[in-house]
């Protein structure tokens, strides 16, 4: 329901500074005498440190300092001092903390000097010794070591039960049992994780940080450092893509900050792509679905069991195993998952954490049963569809999944999918189909607006937009609010001086982020309606703000609404400079407690395999999504594109090799690290399929940025099933997977 | 980045000298990551850039003399190199990327070093980039790693998609030296690990390649490089086929088959290719081929897939090449 300005298809607001290379990202801000560091890895993955020897190094002029354990420096004694909003229970790492040896590619000194390249290069000539423990990283070996992960964090939650899942299963006609898995995979972003720590004196710091949120790096610098928050302010203003990797402080901003402190210098501090890969990722994850149903595919027992991977420090867990028993409706169902500790870092949310791992076992298991029923896959998803949530026995706030089975169905021609006779000599191509799901959450969010005598809106939340169009749709918001033209309005993020908002992930951003513009600038309307009602033979003075409407920087009446005022005027006659107002929007949890608040998509997929050399390709997409009110349809499907493009790097490309016997993940570079080229992608149609959703916010918006993502893997595997017969069940599919010998 | 001498020569003798005790820079796409990575540490560069060496052209026995400094891109777009080395153009298409191809030369092409993970990650034993360190190839990260020739001591491939059509084609290297100038058959270049996974060429200290020669005969009419890999471009073979044939109705008088992504060097084997002399052409004809080129594979647990999918790949070249089941 598109109106002035929410819901039409503004440019991304960013884009001219970004194309231009006027949009500064961390690492290229300008700090005056900056040193740089460059960090020393471990090269084992597990044991301790017995000698580092700096004196080669140090000789070097230009190096200043090597930093390490042996560096006698000050931080927070406990553990709570280094928690942030998205730790995992347990212990953070802490580097430089001590000689031990955590896991491959652990942070173990800062080498720190006048240039990148002398830091690089003195780097090179720190000599380390080594106590070597044996090592851990084979999370299929010690798949009977799993365990229930400790504790809860924010938006994940307990696989439910319900009903008797092995009594179902044993007595139901059609039975199907398969295991899947996925390799470990990490986010790399385009930009490199980096901070650039400004010193002013020994209390206070400007920081440029690589982050999906300056309060969360704010919190965790000032906590393990002892610094006040008045004094140390984080900026990131844009950020080169993070897709999670920048939802925890990441170790380069602890030692760019420990620099800092210990040197009394500014410093900056880079990673290689290389240490891309030291730090948090999607957990290998090993999944058992099956399903127990009746002869005309009514689905009775799901079982869906998940392990994952974790460090030795911290138990990282996420909804692997939440998602059948909201989707369908069978009776019985048992969800399970666990994690098995391995000597690696903890794994990290990345886009879709959880969902993109469950929902591929869960809806190849789906097309496994169609088969086993010889039904179609998109039959057997309608026959076992839930209306309403039955995990929490609560009515879903909006469900348009059906309509996006209809609208992608019928935009791919699912019924005639297998009527194609122009197949290429040697090729096989093949369809699929699944339903992609998430939540739609929201969380406590504050913003400010200044509206300035001459009609400039300035709106400032310290949220990120990590390329998603945060500052677009922020714009768009504050312009429909005042009535105002969006180049009136300016959107200010990425800064701890302005209000508080919580990382930016999980899809949370437009919708709380949004609502909180949207207060602001209301309370701003209501000052302006006050001021206006105070005029002179003023037609406002008893006006309620929901007699009025503000149009084209106009105050109107909605009876009358020739009896009207320029806001301009407003100023001018109460003799104002400026309208300040701030507000703090939090989610109507007495409403939304009554429903589960979720977004859901349905993904068709065709494929054609080179079925000689198993080669896949991805031809076409077709992609309807159900994500409440579409603030602006180009970013929006920007979004799904590339959420969709994600999901065909998950199915066909994305892994972190892990040498076991090294313990190290070995692929660290994009030449081995594949994720899609554009010769890869070809065809994809995004629909968007609006709902009027009332309960979640004002705005009724729900998020897009995973549930693009999370359907695709599953629909390419089912798609390539059915192109070749063949159920390669461990992802990513690859040439040597599909691979039949004949 | 390691503190290195930049030297340009400006004649031949002058590089090779400078050659003895650095390492010449061409393209650089390769040698800078390596410097990049550690990997490689010159404590010289001898740049070759200003030798002369960027031509293409004809010889007097009806070949094409490729300058050793052409870009890949200006050999795949020459426009004898397309009309009658089409297989040549297309192998050096199917590698890297555009901007990689206009910086990459040609004899930098035949010099690249392998990308096996373990050669570029300093903190992995590697007995190439020192040797004695062990190879953890063998039984971890080996899809792009060697079924054929290779040695207990690496297991590395020549990642190069223009060397396998260079094989094919029977190319002859020249080389300048503080020793004068010689020939070098293709064949002989590049060299099997065995206990010296480090060396990996034939060339001697301070061998400059000035040229790569080219026969008269491009097989115009019947060539294929097919190339297996793990997505669509950018990406390192799997396995890579060079073939090309001479035909006479549907006889095959002669087939040439050069591997790629499969051994240390691109791959023939002569013996192997007599099955393809005065052979219908037929998928039995190539099978058959392809298993006797085949085998003394000799695989590890992370490539076992390489065989069949190298068996597949040799037939689909072939009947490619000789036109056999075309739509």
């Amino acid at each position: 329901m598109p109106t002035k300005h929410i819901g039409q298809p503004y440019d991304r607001s960013d884009a001219r500074d970004k194309v231009l290379g006027r949009a500064t990202y961390t690492a290229e801000h300008l700090v005056p005498d900056l040193l740089h560091g460059h960090v020393i890895s471990s090269k084992i993955a597990c044991g301790r440190i017995t000698h580092l020897n700096t004196d080669h190094a140090l000789k070097i002029p230009g190096v200043i300092a090597v930093l390490s354990h042996k560096t006698d420096f000050k931080t927070a004694r406990f553990d709570l001092s280094y928690k942030d909003m998205d730790s995992p229970p347990g212990s953070p790492f802490r580097p430089f903390s001590t000689p031990e040896v955590k896991f491959a590619m652990q942070p173990i000194a800062l080498v720190v000097a006048e240039s990148t390249e002398l830091a690089r290069y003195a780097a090179r000539l720190v000599e380390v010794t080594y106590e070597v423990d044996p090592h851990n990283t084979d999370l299929m070996g010690s798949l009977s070591e799993s365990k229930a992960g400790k504790g809860l964090r924010a938006g994940v939650e307990s696989p439910s039960n319900r009903g008797d899942f092995r009594a179902a299963y044993n007595k139901s006609e059609v039975q199907t049992s398969s295991d899947y898995l996925h390799p470990s995979q990490h986010h790399n972003p385009m930009e490199m994780h980096a901070s650039i720590v400004h010193y002013h004196d020994e209390k206070s710091l400007t920081i440029y940080d690589k982050t999906q949120g300056v309060k969360n790096s704010q919190h965790y610098v000032t906590m393990a450092f002892g610094l006040r928050k008045k004094n140390v302010r984080v900026l990131s203003p844009f950020v080169g893509g993070a897709f999670g990797s920048g939802l925890r402080p990441q170790y380069q901003l602890f030692l760019a900050t420990l620099a800092a402190l210990e040197l009394k210098r500014s410093v900056k501090v880079q990673l290689t792509r290389p240490q891309m890969f030291s730090f948090g990722h999607r957990p290998k994850t090993h999944q058992t679905v099956s399903l127990g149903a009746s002869r005309d595919g009514k689905i009775n027992a799901i079982f869906h069991h998940a392990v994952g991977e974790t460090s030795r420090f911290e138990d990282y867990i996420e909804n692997v195993a939440t998602w059948a028993a909201k989707l369908y409706d069978a009776e019985n169902v048992e969800q399970q998952y666990r994690i098995v500790p391995l000597d690696t870092y903890t794994p990290l949310d990345m886009r879709a954490p959880g969902g993109a791992s469950g929902l591929y076992a869960l809806e190849c298991a789906m097309d496994e049963l169609a088969t086993e029923l010889k039904m179609d896959p998109l039959d057997l998803r309608l026959k076992n569809y839930s209306e309403e949530d039955p995990s929490a026995g609560k009515p879903f706030s909006s469900k348009a999944l059906k309509e996006c089975f209809a609208q992608g169905s019928t935009r791919f021609g699912w019924d005639s999918r297998h009527q194609r006779t122009d197949t290429p000599y040697g090729k096989h191509r093949g369809s699929g189909m699944a339903t992609g799901i998430w939540d739609a959450l929201q969380f406590p969010t504050r913003a400010a607006a200044t509206l300035a005598s001459d009609l400039k809106l300035e709106i400032r939340i310290a949220t990120a937009d990590i390329g998603t169009g945060t500052y677009t749709i922020m714009k768009q918001i504050a312009a429909e609010e005042l009535g105002l033209p969006t180049e009136s309005v300016d959107a200010k993020l990425g800064d701890t001086d302005f209000p508080f908002a919580f990382i930016q992930g999980g899809s949370a951003t437009a919708a709380s982020v949004g609502s909180a513009v949207r207060k602001a600038c209301r309370k701003v309307q209501k000052q302006l309606l006050k001021e206006a009602g105070k005029m002179k033979n003023s037609p406002f003075q008893h006006a309620d703000i929901d007699d009025v409407v503000f149009e084209d920087g106009l105050l109107k009446r909605k009876d009358d609404p020739q009896m009207q005022t320029s806001l301009k005027q407003i100023f001018a006659d109460r003799d104002i400079d400026q309208i300040d107002k701030k507000c703090t929007w939090t989610p109507n949890l007495l409403k939304q407690r009554k429903y589960s608040m979720n977004t859901h998509s349905a993904v068709f997929v065709e494929v054609e395999v080179d079925a000689d050399v198993g080669f896949v390709s991805v031809e076409r997409v077709v992609v309807a999504v159900a994500a409440g009110r579409i603030l602006n349809p180009k970013t929006a499907r920007s979004q799904i594109l590339g959420g969709v493009v994600w999901g065909i790097s998950m199915a066909l490309h994305e892994e972190s090799y892990m040498d076991n016997s090294l313990g190290r993940f070995i692929n660290h570079d994009f030449a081995n690290y594949h994720i899609p080229v554009n010769a890869d992608i070809k065809d994809i149609e995004v629909i968007f399929v609006e709902e009027d959703d009332t309960v979640v916010n004002p705005l009724g918006v729900k998020g897009l940025g995973e549930i693009g993502l999370v359907g695709v893997p599953a629909a390419v595997a089912n798609a390539v099933f059915d192109a070749t017969g063949k159920r390669v069940r461990e992802l990513p599919i690859t040439p040597d997977k599909l691979f039949a010998e004949p | 980045m390691r503190p290195f001498k930049y030297n340009r020569p400006l004649d031949l003798a002058t590089a090779s000298n400078a050659g003895t005790s650095g390492s010449f820079i061409a393209g650089g796409t390769n040698l800078l990551d390596l410097m990049k990575c550690d990997v490689e540490q010159p404590s010289q560069l001898v740049d070759l850039n200003h030798l002369g060496l960027g031509s293409i052209s004809e010889t007097a026995d009806g070949g094409l003399e490729l300058g050793a400094l052409a870009t890949n891109t200006t050999t795949a777009y020459h426009p004898i190199v397309q009309e009658r080395y089409p297989i040549l153009s297309r192998a050096i298409l199917a590698g890297a990327s555009p901007q990689l191809r206009n910086k990459a030369t040609n004899g930098g092409n035949l010099l690249q070093r392998t990308r096996c993970p373990y050669f570029f990650d300093t903190d992995s034993p590697c007995n190439k980039r020192v040797p004695g360190s062990g190879c953890p190839a063998k039984e971890g990260y080996s899809k792009l790693h060697a079924i054929l020739g290779a040695s207990d001591s690496c297991i590395a491939t020549h990642p190069s998609d223009m060397c396998v059509a260079l094989r094919a084609l029977d190319a002859t290297i020249r080389v300048s030296g503080p020793h004068g100038e010689r020939r070098i058959e293709f064949a002989d270049f590049h060299r099997l690990p065995g206990d010296q996974p480090e060396i990996e060429t034939s060339l001697e200290k301070g061998e400059v390649i000035t040229a790569i020669l080219l026969p008269a005969d491009g097989f115009a009419d019947n060539f294929a490089y097919f190339k297996v890999r793990e997505r669509a471009s950018y990406a390192f073979a799997l396995v890579s086929v060079a073939a090309v044939a001479r035909l006479e109705g549907n006889q095959l008088k002669e087939g040439r088959v050069a591997l790629g992504g499969v051994a240390a060097k691109p791959w023939r084997d002569l013996e192997a290719e007599s099955l393809l002399c005065d052979q219908p052409c037929n998928a039995e004809t190539f099978g058959n081929f392809a298993d006797a080129l085949l085998q003394s594979a000799k695989t590890y647990p992370g490539n076992r897939f390489k065989v069949p999918m190298a068996r597949a790949a040799i037939v689909r070249a072939l009947s490619e090449a000789t036109h056999l089941n075309q739509l």
